[in-house]
């Protein structure tokens, strides 16, 4: 290969599978490698269940029998779901990826509180029932949501008489009289927050964050969530046949040395013997260890179950929120779970994953209020990672690399590393007008 | 591989001649004319020098048989299969596959020879038929071994069309047209403004 590319991709996670589909749709020369097998990286859905006992029990470790074919597990390493008005679901339509997927709504979101298990009400009569809030703090909250759907910063008549510049969301809570567990319930069930530090911010993000909820929630009705069948490991593959149709060239099971500078500059990767030339290199955090800054550390734990999570109504697919206050942490515990009718297991198994920011020195301790929730667990399979963070922008070395995957429930940050990543290392944000993919295709 | 949902056929209207949408893929080395192929399949043109797959990987056509008409929703390979780094997403759910080589390379031929999968309606197309004078592989050859691996077997060209429907076609009649409606599974069409009906994604 004597050729020279535009760019040089590694790791084919989520992040540089996006990142590679905008730069060829952008008409760049571009090469996509991977050290391992499989599509996916941090971000992909592991099957047969035989490969994630190997990854984390060792070569000789095999699923019990009464566990299905493996080949019916489609396992995620990280568990996000996507916001259905959110940013991911605008570029998968933007980009025309949808069409390579399908998606079923996750049926419902559940949070904690005072050791008990409580659905988040999903339309007017699951509000009317709920027993979250008293009667008349229902009302309170009631105004507050319209007030937040009503709200526009160009326009003070929506204000109420809180300004977005200098007002908290602390503030806000306080005007609409809303009292400590509505406003937990707000800042971490519905805004998303994983801890309470925006409480003395401006409100507008929060605010935003609050429709970006109930406009999600109003898209299918029984949660904000969307879900890829066969997993989110669908993601990336589907960027990546966006970048292929485009003239991407991939590799997978490639050994990957190390990128080759000269200057300070990258000029390419090194690929055993052989140095594949590029003018840039965008990578994860894993390719270019040297580069990068631990910014701290989530703890997860896959545990396989052979019933539905305890006290969800049976849901096939559920997410559960621990707010931080609730078990005295700092930040929040995640629970989500997928099954069979995700086609991520086979009939009568399901996928539950637990996952938080690591706090202390002894993190499976920290999850444990999450897997008590589980009732009997099958079997575990807990990772503790680093979180990686690049040193600089890259606009020395030519090496722009992403962040890794934050504990946050959904795809909005992923997202928005990506934009970001991809404006780096273009000077100019990503046009989407220039995806003329869908038009080349039958429309019927 | 996994078949989508379990049922083969997808049937979208129930009275009368019933439409049945199927996932076919294309496999085969780079340049033995894939994506030629479904260009004169669904279009009708062939183009000389035809670029390394770009733009269009995802087309549809139908053919109509006696008691049905077939919908294929046609995947093209986009060029991920020159270092064989095809990702699982692009099978999910074929339920026919046409394996193509150049008549001119005996290698492509060779290799065409790895796609083998089983539980799909298969096809082995030898391509460029027109190219005659230039033959590497003999006719009765592939002919063999198609017959000892259940392939059904052609040599199309895209240029002339000769065989290029007649292969669709002859896959049509072996799929499985009968199997009942898929069991509805809910799923959403995120592209869709409005909510759709359970089931409504895969009827179309
Ligand atoms: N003479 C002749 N040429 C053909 C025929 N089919 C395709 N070609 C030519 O062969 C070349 C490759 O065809 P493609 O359709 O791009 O092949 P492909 O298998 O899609 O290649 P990749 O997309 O790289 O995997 C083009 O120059 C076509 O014009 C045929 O039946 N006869
Ligand atoms: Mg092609």
């Amino acid at each position: 290969m004597d050729e020279e590319y535009d760019a040089i991709i590694l790791g084919t996670g989520l992040k540089e599978c996006i990142i590679s589909g905008m730069l060829s749709v952008s008409g760049k020369k571009v090469l996509h490698m991977d050290r391992n097998n499989y599509y996916g990286g941090d971000s992909a859905s592991l099957t047969p269940l035989e490969q994630l006992f190997e990854k984390f029990h060792g070569p000789n470790a095999k699923p019990a029998p009464e566990m299905g074919r493996g080949r019916d597990w489609n396992v995620d390493l990280i568990p996000k779901f996507l916001m259905a008005n959110g940013s991911m679901v605008k570029l998968l339509i933007h980009t025309g990826v949808t069409r390579y997927l399908e998606f079923k709504s996750i049926e419902g979101s559940y949070v904690l509180k005072g050791g008990k298990i409580y659905k988040v009400p999903a339309d007017e009569m699951e509000a009317l029932a709920t027993s979250l809030m008293g009667m008349f703090e229902k009302r309170r909250f009631k105004k507050f949501l319209v007030w937040c759907q009503q709200f526009d910063v160009n326009n003070t008549e929506t204000w109420n008489g809180l300004d977005p510049h200098n007002s908290t969301m602390q503030q806000v809570y306080e005007k609409f009289g809303l009292d400590e567990n509505t406003a937990d319930f707000t800042g971490h069930a519905l805004a998303l927050y994983r801890n309470d530090e925006y409480k003395n911010q401006p409100f507008m993000p929060t605010v935003e964050k609050v429709r970006l909820y109930s406009d999600s929630l109003a898209r299918y009705g029984k949660s904000p969530y969307l879900y890829p069948l066969y997993g989110l490991g669908e993601l990336p593959q589907g960027f990546a046949r966006l970048s292929a149709i485009y003239g991407g060239t991939y590799m997978l099971d490639k050994k990957v040395d190390n990128i080759v500078y000269e200057g300070g500059k990258a000029i390419g990767v090194k690929c055993g013997d052989e140095i594949v030339k590029g003018k840039q290199i965008y990578c994860d955090p894993s390719y270019a260890t040297d580069k990068v800054k631990k910014t701290g550390q989530v703890i997860r734990a896959i545990c396989l179950l052979n019933h539905p999570v305890p006290n969800t109504n049976d849901a096939q697919s559920c997410q559960i929120i621990i707010p931080q206050k609730q078990v005295g942490r700092h930040y929040d515990i995640y629970i989500s779970c997928v099954s069979n009718t995700n086609m991520a297991s086979p009939k009568g198994w399901f996928i539950a994953m637990v996952s938080t920011t690591v706090e202390t020195t002894s993190p499976e301790t920290e999850i444990l209020p999450g897997l008590q929730l589980l009732g009997p667990i099958t079997e575990k399979f807990v990772t503790v990672s680093d979180v990686f963070e690049p040193v600089d922008l890259g606009t020395e070395s030519q090496v722009f690399i992403s962040k890794s995957y934050d504990p946050t429930s959904h795809f909005e940050t992923t997202c928005k590393d990506v934009l970001e990543v991809y404006e780096r290392g273009t000077t100019t944000p990503f046009d989407f007008t220039k995806i003329t993919h869908l038009s080349l295709e039958e429309q019927e | 591989m996994a078949a989508r949902g379990g049922a083969a056929a997808r049937p979208a209207s129930a009275a009368g001649n019933k439409t049945c949408q199927f996932k076919l893929v294309l496999l085969g080395e780079s340049a033995v004319g894939k994506s030629s192929l479904v260009l004169r399949f669904v279009k009708g043109q062939f183009h000389e020098y035809q670029e390394s797959t770009i733009g269009a990987a995802f087309l549809t056509q139908t053919v109509c048989l006696d008691e049905a008409t077939v919908k294929f929703e046609i995947w093209d390979t986009a060029g991920q299969e020159r270092y064989h780094s095809l990702a699982p997403m692009y099978y999910r759910g074929a339920q026919a596959a046409i394996v193509v080589y150049d008549i001119t390379n005996q290698e492509s031929f060779q290799k065409a020879k790895n796609w083998a999968s089983p539980n799909i309606v298969m096809a082995l197309a030898g391509n460029k038929a027109d190219m005659a004078n230039k033959r590497a592989v003999d006719y009765e050859e592939a002919q063999a071994y198609a017959e000892d691996n259940g392939l059904l077997f052609m040599e199309t060209s895209a240029k002339t069309s000769m065989n290029v429907t007649d292969v669709f076609m002859a896959i049509a009649k072996k799929l499985p047209l009968g199997a009942g409606p898929e069991p509805a599974r809910d799923t959403v069409d995120p592209s869709q403004s409005t909510q759709r009906a359970s089931g409504g994604s895969c009827c179309k």
